[in-house]
Formats: structure tokens, C-alpha cells, sequence
């Protein structure tokens, strides 16, 4: 079984499609009902929370494709259904054209994907020695020939994301929230991935371990022309690590678009609120828009344009169509009624 | 000039243990005037929290201020009974923390606890304060406050229970807030409306306010005069222009160089090298110089004590000389001789 697994890695095909994952129209629902004699009891309905709805995007091979919104947007659900943790319920993901959700081999498809989780402490198990955490997808995907080589190999890890080869007789508590990040860095590429995918909370380190954590990362993506799907709350974070960057609100990308084109001109009403509340390092003294309301109950969202509410543009048709993404000549796809119609 | 609000003088905090005595906070100074905004920033266990704590008498034992005086409008309040400061707090300092459920009771009403804040410590009637209450919700930006009122905390949103603790806080129309991490647990767009509305309050009612927090986009726009923190003491302490674009104490110009900036691009980030030492282990001399690329040997042997350099006091041998002087834009963009590029991030 480990030695078929070695075999085809090493053997799949080398694709010439420049995009190495697609997702087409992921949807996630989860049933967050009371349980059901409770419903009965209080003839309530079943209740389901739209996480993600329609999501589609492509990531090219060695690019880093950004998603940024704020909290409960579906950020991390949507990277669960990429790396094959959760099952969508509508949709397709293909990794280097084989459909993760149908047909394809997972076991093989999964060493060539890994995934940094947004909370590296629950990640890693408190119980294990840390050679031994990176040693896990070693052994599981049978990518060593006996102990020496693993051995050596969790030391080259250690070592390549900055920290010492006897760290790894500690556990994970007796390293710092930086420390462990790079501890999950170092056992996502333990087996040699292609494709990675980094829910990472930046915005729970300080400044200083986050700009290691970043640097390491770029890093490690020239050296091994990795290619990410990078999660993160923080625009100036995204800026500095996209390619592409598509922004979430309430389950939908609402726009997608080339980094450098989406902070010169961002166009949906939403993405422009999120770029005006960003804190003024440079302190330029720039006019800021007051960002108006709260983010709205995902079991209970606003009809048609989720954002209508909070939206200075939103007029008649908003509060009635959901608007679908559109696609101009610069590949940026926009989903805004007021965009569509030519008002931005 | 009149008396600041707040005056925190060689302020020194200590946690006695089996093994000796940890400093948290040593010999920190700052004022804080009226209708200002003092932004407190630094890496985590920099000592932010014990010097807020220690400010309104909150300390746990064992810790315990140890030396030095905090004086409010000029009285000391640091050697009140645990009685008056009781009232102190209550009446005259209000508190933001970054968890709102600390500061609200989950059993009562946002209301009742808002009603029995104000009455006790003003001489409101119970329809007066209530109509105060409703008031304080809608300057604190609570839509339909008068609806509302009657609400529990978890019927709130995280933006909207940080709300009405802000309200909770200015309900005895303090003099002084200090507010520790206000914004981190917020997402951007509420965030931003927090600090304006801290900033609009304080300039309104004219509070002093002690902002703490490790997020130096927030302080640059929020605070008029930053305090740096390394290791228990203040490293820079100056106007929030010249610590966020002229940063002169190389920690400063390693925590400025390694954010990502929204108007900078891809650029590498800068790095300061290692961590930040633990309690137990504060190198001797300038508690910077492990990691310091600019130590010198007296650097190793002698503490610098804060010397004026511009506009800010700067605690460093270098201060006025070496590091300082640059202009505005290539101290932001340019990557500070403090810091090194790396990767592996030295012994971080
Ligand atoms: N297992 C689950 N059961 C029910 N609801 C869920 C589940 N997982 C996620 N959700 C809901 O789906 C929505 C999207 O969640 P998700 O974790 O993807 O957000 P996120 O963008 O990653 O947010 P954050 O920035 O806070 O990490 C939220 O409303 C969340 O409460
Ligand atoms: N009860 C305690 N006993 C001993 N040390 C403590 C205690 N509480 C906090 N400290 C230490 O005091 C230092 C300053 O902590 P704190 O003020 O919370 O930092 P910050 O708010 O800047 O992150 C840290 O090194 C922390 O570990
Ligand atoms: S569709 Fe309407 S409400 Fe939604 S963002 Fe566009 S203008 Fe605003
Ligand atoms: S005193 Fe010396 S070690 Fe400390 S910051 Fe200044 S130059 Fe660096
Ligand atoms: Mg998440
Ligand atoms: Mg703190």
C-alpha cells in the first residue's frame, strides 16, 4: 500500500494545465437545527447556515492565492473543502485536473496537498514529541526507508524552517505561538507537498514573529515552488503575500482580483470599506468613509445582495437579486449590481 | 500647565516567586493629559497589561507594586486601602478590556448594570440615570439603544458587547480609561469603529485615555503621544509622529520595519532577530542587546536610563546620535540597520 503510494506520487503525470487547483461553484451548508424533539416542542424549523455559497476561483502553479474577510466569512471552510477535510455540498475541486470529491486517488492527492491550521496549538497533538508530529506524514505516506532516514530528515525540516534539530525532543508547549507555527510549516512539508494551504492567524502574533513567519514562508515557496491558498483577516498581511486576492463576505467571494489591481482600485462597495477601515500606518491623514452596521446572522442573511444593508450604493434591485460574479477583460470578477451597471 | 490626569512615576512591579523575584515592570514613568490619548505598545509580555493593572490596583497577588507612585490629578493612588481605590476605579477610572464578557455580567441586563453604575456614583434618580443609560449606548453607537437596553450581553455581536462595555466605562464620567486591547478580538470594520468612537469620546468629555495594545496601526491612528515597551520598561516614549515615521531606539525601528504596509508591496519584511527575553532571564545592561545589531560593550554592562532625542525620551546609549536623524519615508521603507534578513529568524 506505502509502496503504490511512493509509486504513483512519483509517477503522476506532469500536467500542462497552468492551474493547479480549480474550485467551481463550492457550496457548504451546515445544519445548525436544536435537536429534534426540541423543534417539534417549540414547532420550530430545521435551521441551515449557508457557510459558502458558489465559490470559484483557479490557483496557477507557484502563486499565492489570497482570501481575506472578516470573521465568519467562510474563509476556513472553504480551505477544508480544497484539502479535502469536508465534503461540499455542491461543487468541484480539482487538484492538477483529478476531481478530489470524485474519483480521485485522495491518498495520493493528499501528500501533495497540506494545510497550516488557523489554530496551531489545537493542531498539534500535546502528547507528541515534535519529531515525532513531523514525522507523522512521513511514516503515514511511507516517504522514508527506516528511522535514519526519518530521522535525518525531520532534522533537515527543523533546520529549514529555523529552528534546531534537538528541538525535536521537546513538546509543543514548551515552544512560543511563533515557534509552533513553525513547527506546523515544518510538518506540512514533511512530505514534500506541492500545494499548501495556510489558515494562519497572523493577527494573533506580534508584528515580529509575523514577519518571520512570512519571510519563511515566501521563502520556502521560491525554494520549492509551492503553490498557497493563504487565509487571512488582514489586507496590508495579503498584500504583501498574493498574487491574487479574492474577498469574502458572508460565504461568496465578492470580488477576485490581481493584488496590485484590488488596492488600486478596488471596486465592490464592500471591498472599498474593508481597504477604508485598514488603520493608517503612514499616517497620510487620508479621508476615510465611516464604515456603517455589523456584520449580518449567517443563518439569517439579508436577502439578495447580503451587503445591502451596510452598502452607500445599494438601491432597489440589491435588496432583491443576489448578484452573480462577472468577469472583466483584466480577469477581475466583481459581483455588485451597482458595478454591473456601470455606477462604480 | 495643568496637572496631568494620570502621572505613573518609576513605577517598578514585582511577582515574588520561589525562585527570586520577577520584575514585570521596572521603573516606568509617563504622564498622561487631559483629552489625550497615550498608546502603549510592544510584543507580547513587554509588561503593557502589569502597568495598566498596577495603574487602577488590579494587580494579583503575589504581584505587587514595589517602588514608585501613580498619582491622579496629582494625588497618589497607589497607596489607597483596597476601599477608596474600590471607589477610585468605580468613579473616576473607567476600564476596557479585550474580552467584553469580563467587564459585563451575563445574568443582568446591559440596562440594570449601566442604571446601578451611574447611580452609584452619581445622585441620578432611577428615571434619570435610565434615560443617561439610553444615552450612553447611542453616543457609543448601539442603534435602537432605548429597545436594546433591555437586552442580555449574548444577545449582543462581539463589536456591539465591546459597545457597551465603552459605555459601562464612561458611565461615572471618569477622568481616566484605560483600555487594554480594545480592538484586537474585533474584526477590521468594527475595529474601526471602536477607536473612532474611543477618540471621539475622549475629545468630547475630555478623558485621558491609556490605550494599550500590540497593533501599531491602531495606535498611529489613535494615540497622540506612544510608549514603547521592551521587557518591563518604557524603551521610547514620544509624540505618536515621531515614534511611528522617526522611530530613533532600534527596537522601535525593528517593530516599525517588520509590519506589512498597505502602501508598500511584496517587500521583504524586516526582522528583528530572537525574542523577546523571558522574566527570569532579562539580559543585564540594555535589556535589548542580544538582539540588538548595534550593541556595543557598555551596551552589555551599563542600563541606558531615557534621554530626550527630539521630541521623545529614548532609553539608549545611541539615542540622538547614531540612530537618529533619518528621514521620515526612508526610516519606514528602508530596512533599519537593527534588524537582519535572516530567513531563519536567528533563535526565534
Ligand atoms: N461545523 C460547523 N457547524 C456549523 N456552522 C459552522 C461550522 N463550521 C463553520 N460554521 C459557520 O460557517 C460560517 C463560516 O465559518 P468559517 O470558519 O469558514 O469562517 P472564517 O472566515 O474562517 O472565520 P474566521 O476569520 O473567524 O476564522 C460561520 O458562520 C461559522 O459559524
Ligand atoms: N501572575 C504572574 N506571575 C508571574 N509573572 C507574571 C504574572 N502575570 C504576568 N506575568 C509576567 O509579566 C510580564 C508582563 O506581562 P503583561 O503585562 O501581561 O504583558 P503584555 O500585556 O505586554 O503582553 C510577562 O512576562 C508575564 O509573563
Ligand atoms: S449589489 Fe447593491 S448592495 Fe450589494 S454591494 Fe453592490 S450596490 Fe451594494
Ligand atoms: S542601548 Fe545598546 S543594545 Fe540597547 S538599544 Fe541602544 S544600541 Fe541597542
Ligand atoms: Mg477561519
Ligand atoms: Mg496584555
Amino acid at each position: 500500500m506505502q509502496d503504490v503510494a511512493i509509486k504513483a506520487a512519483e509517477t503522476a503525470p506532469p500536467s500542462t494545465s497552468p492551474n493547479l487547483v480549480e474550485a467551481r461553484g463550492l457550496s457548504r451548508v451546515f445544519d445548525v437545527s436544536k435537536p429534534w424533539l426540541n423543534r417539534v416542542i417549540e414547532r420550530e424549523p430545521q435551521k441551515f447556515l449557508k457557510a459558502v455559497t458558489d465559490v470559484s476561483f483557479t490557483i496557477r502553479r507557484r502563486e499565492t492565492l489570497a482570501l481575506v474577510g472578516e470573521s465568519g466569512s467562510g474563509k476556513s471552510t472553504v480551505a477544508k473543502m480544497v484539502v479535502g477535510l469536508l465534503q461540499p455540498s455542491a461543487g468541484q475541486v480539482k487538484i492538477d485536473g483529478q476531481d478530489m470529491w470524485g474519483g480521485a486517488d485522495l491518498t495520493t492527492l493528499r501528500r501533495r496537498i497540506q494545510m497550516i491550521f488557523q489554530d496551531p496549538y489545537a493542531s498539534l497533538n500535546p502528547r507528541w514529541r515534535v519529531d515525532h508530529i513531523i514525522a507523522d506524514p512521513i511514516r503515514a505516506f511511507g516517504l522514508a526507508r527506516d528511522r535514519d532516514e526519518i530521522e535525518h530528515r525531520v532534522g533537515e525540516l527543523l533546520t529549514l524552517v529555523g529552528l534546531d534539530p534537538l528541538d525535536g525532543r521537546k513538546y509543543p508547549h514548551e515552544f512560543s505561538g511563533g515557534q509552533r507555527q513553525r513547527i506546523c510549516i515544518a510538518r506540512a512539508l514533511s512530505s514534500k507537498p506541492e500545494f499548501l494551504v495556510c489558515d494562519v492567524p497572523t493577527s494573533a502574533l506580534d508584528v515580529s514573529v509575523q514577519a518571520q513567519i512570512l519571510n519563511l514562508m515566501r521563502d520556502l515557496q521560491d525554494q520549492f515552488g509551492l503553490t498557497y491558498l493563504f487565509i487571512s483577516h488582514n489586507l496590508a498581511v495579503v498584500r504583501h503575500m498574493a498574487t491574487r486576492i479574492g474577498v469574502m463576505y458572508l460565504g461568496r467571494v465578492i470580488e477576485l482580483a490581481e493584488t496590485e489591481a484590488l488596492f488600486r482600485a478596488p471596486q465592490h462597495p464592500y471591498t472599498r470599506m474593508l481597504l477604508d477601515a485598514v488603520p493608517d500606518l503612514a499616517m497620510t491623514g487620508r479621508p476615510r468613509k465611516r464604515v456603517e452596521g455589523e456584520i449580518p446572522n449567517p443563518i439569517d442573511p439579508p436577502p439578495g445582495c447580503a451587503f445591502h444593508p451596510r452598502c452607500p450604493l445599494a438601491f432597489e434591485r440589491c435588496k432583491i437579486d443576489v448578484p452573480v460574479s462577472h468577469v472583466g477583460r483584466d480577469g477581475r470578477a466583481v459581483a455588485c449590481h451597482a458595478v454591473e451597471a456601470g455606477k462604480v | 500647565m495643568s496637572v496631568p490626569v494620570l502621572s505613573v512615576r518609576n513605577l517598578r512591579v514585582e511577582f515574588p516567586t520561589r525562585r527570586g523575584t520577577l520584575v514585570a515592570v521596572d521603573d516606568v514613568s509617563f504622564d498622561i493629559a487631559a483629552g489625550e490619548v497615550l498608546g502603549v505598545v510592544g510584543e507580547s509580555g513587554a509588561g503593557k497589561s502589569m502597568t495598566g493593572t498596577a495603574v487602577i490596583g488590579l494587580l494579583e497577588p503575589p504581584g505587587r507594586i514595589a517602588g514608585g507612585q501613580v498619582l491622579l490629578k496629582g494625588e497618589r493612588i497607589d497607596n489607597l486601602p483596597p476601599e477608596k481605590m474600590r471607589r477610585v476605579r468605580g468613579k473616576r477610572i473607567g476600564m476596557v478590556f479585550q474580552d467584553p464578557l469580563t467587564s459585563l455580567n451575563p445574568l443582568y441586563r446591559v440596562g440594570e448594570q449601566l442604571i446601578e453604575t451611574i447611580r452609584t456614583h452619581t445622585d441620578a434618580s432611577a428615571s434619570e440615570a435610565r434615560a443617561k443609560a439610553i444615552g450612553l449606548l447611542e453616543a457609543a453607537g448601539i442603534q435602537g439603544a432605548s429597545r436594546r437596553i433591555d437586552s442580555y450581553p449574548h444577545e449582543f455581536s462581539g463589536g456591539m458587547r465591546q459597545r457597551v462595555v465603552i459605555a459601562l466605562a464612561l458611565a461615572a464620567e471618569p477622568e481616566l480609561i484605560i483600555a487594554d486591547e480594545p480592538t484586537t478580538a474585533l474584526d477590521v470594520s468594527i475595529q474601526a469603529q471602536i477607536i473612532e468612537l474611543l477618540k471621539r469620546l475622549c475629545r468630547e468629555r475630555g478623558a485621558a485615555i491609556m490605550l494599550i495594545t500590540h497593533d501599531m496601526g491602531v495606535i498611529a491612528e489613535t494615540a497622540d503621544r506612544v510608549a514603547v515597551m521592551y521587557a518591563g520598561r518604557i524603551a521610547e516614549i514620544g509624540p505618536v509622529r515621531d515614534v511611528v515615521q522617526r522611530p530613533q531606539h532600534p527596537y522601535t525601528r525593528g517593530l516599525m520595519g517588520s509590519i506589512p504596509k498597505l502602501e508598500a508591496g511584496g517587500a521583504r519584511l524586516a526582522q528583528i532577530r530572537g525574542s523577546m527575553p523571558r522574566l527570569t532571564a532579562i539580559p543585564k545592561g540594555c535589556a535589548f542587546n542580544p538582539r540588538c545589531e548595534l550593541a556595543v560593550e557598555r551596551c552589555r554592562q551599563e542600563r541606558p536610563e531615557p534621554v530626550h532625542a527630539g521630541g521623545s525620551d529614548v532609553a539608549c546609549w545611541l539615542a540622538g546620535a547614531a540612530t537618529a536623524g533619518k528621514a521620515p519615508v526612508e526610516a519606514m521603507n528602508s530596512t533599519p540597520p537593527v534588524v537582519t534578513s535572516d530567513a531563519k529568524g536567528g533563535a526565534a
